[in-house]
């Protein structure tokens, strides 16, 4: 039955959201970790999403509508930010290199808050999607009674 | 007088099947929001259900060997792209507001379908009790 697969495309929506959340809780959390040196100084991290492509030419799958079409999506990766690290000159603290340089994350707060509201409420659309097939599931249980 | 399944419950049973097709391709568009270059899908219902009630009356072929590759679904080609109102600059087409109306609209026209296939399988229970 169609209606499981629903389940399975919902569901990878939902686990693709928690994932771009805890990368935001993450970048959020590590927003001020100062550094000393630039190799160990925290870098924004963002999930790179991928539409699921099943493989066409598995024989157990029987062809349907959906061949051509994905199903759900995936996090291929999770990728650091390029963009440059912020160069503070605070010679008092205690990280302050020879130079009395201190590295701040590359993490954008603001663009960090933005994505949150986005994941959350694409994980609440799929969870309403989700609902609606199990609706669909039941109703569908109860056929000659 | 014998009962005939297929004649009596008509046309609803591929439309339950469309029905929950479309919801896939629907929740799927959904759950690919946010993803990078999707193009969203959509199948036309009535072109999908005219070719399954026409794959339905022709012959069936009989595939006899690993080798035999399947007969073409009625629902071949019937996928189609969404026009996107808005250009976005990743290349992603989903408009998630249209894509959770036409949804919820499926989801109760599946209901609508349901409605009438269970009325149908009702009457032919009443039929045989001789209720």
């Amino acid at each position: 039955m169609a209606i499981n697969s629903i389940f399975d495309i919902a569901g990878s929506g939902m686990t693709a959201q928690s994932v771009r959340l805890n990368t935001t809780a993450s970048n959020l959390a590590n927003a001020d970790t100062a550094s000393s040196s630039i190799d160990q100084t925290y870098r924004a991290r963002k999930p790179i999403f991928a539409a699921v492509h099943q493989d066409a030419l598995n024989a157990a799958i029987p062809p349907s509508i959906n061949d051509d079409a994905s199903r759900g999506v995936e996090v291929r990766a999770i990728v650091e930010s390029d963009a440059s690290l912020e160069r503070r000159y605070q010679p008092d603290h205690p990280m302050a290199d020879a130079d009395g340089y201190v590295f701040y994350p590359n993490v954008n707060v603001v663009e960090e808050m933005a994505d949150m509201m986005s994941a959350s409420r694409s994980f609440q659309t799929n969870v309403e999607v989700l609902n609606s097939a199990k609706t669909m599931m039941q109703r569908l249980l109860t056929i000659g009674q | 007088m014998a009962i005939s399944f297929d004649k009596a419950l008509g046309i609803h049973e591929q439309a339950l099947n469309v029905r929950t097709r479309r919801a896939e391709v629907l929740a799927n568009n959904i759950a690919n929001a946010d993803t990078p270059g999707f193009r969203a899908r959509d199948i036309d219902f009535k072109a999908v259900l005219r070719q399954a009630k026409s794959i339905e009356d022709s012959l069936e072929v009989v595939t006899t060997d690993d080798a035999h590759m399947a007969i073409k679904t009625p629902a071949e080609g019937a996928l189609l792209y969404r026009q996107p109102l808005q250009p976005s600059i990743d290349g992603n087409t989903v408009d998630t507001q249209t894509e959770i109306v036409q949804y919820s609209k499926n989801a109760l026209d599946f209901q609508a379908s349901f409605e009438f296939l269970n009325s149908r399988l009702k009457g032919i229970v009443s039929a045989i009790k001789g209720e």
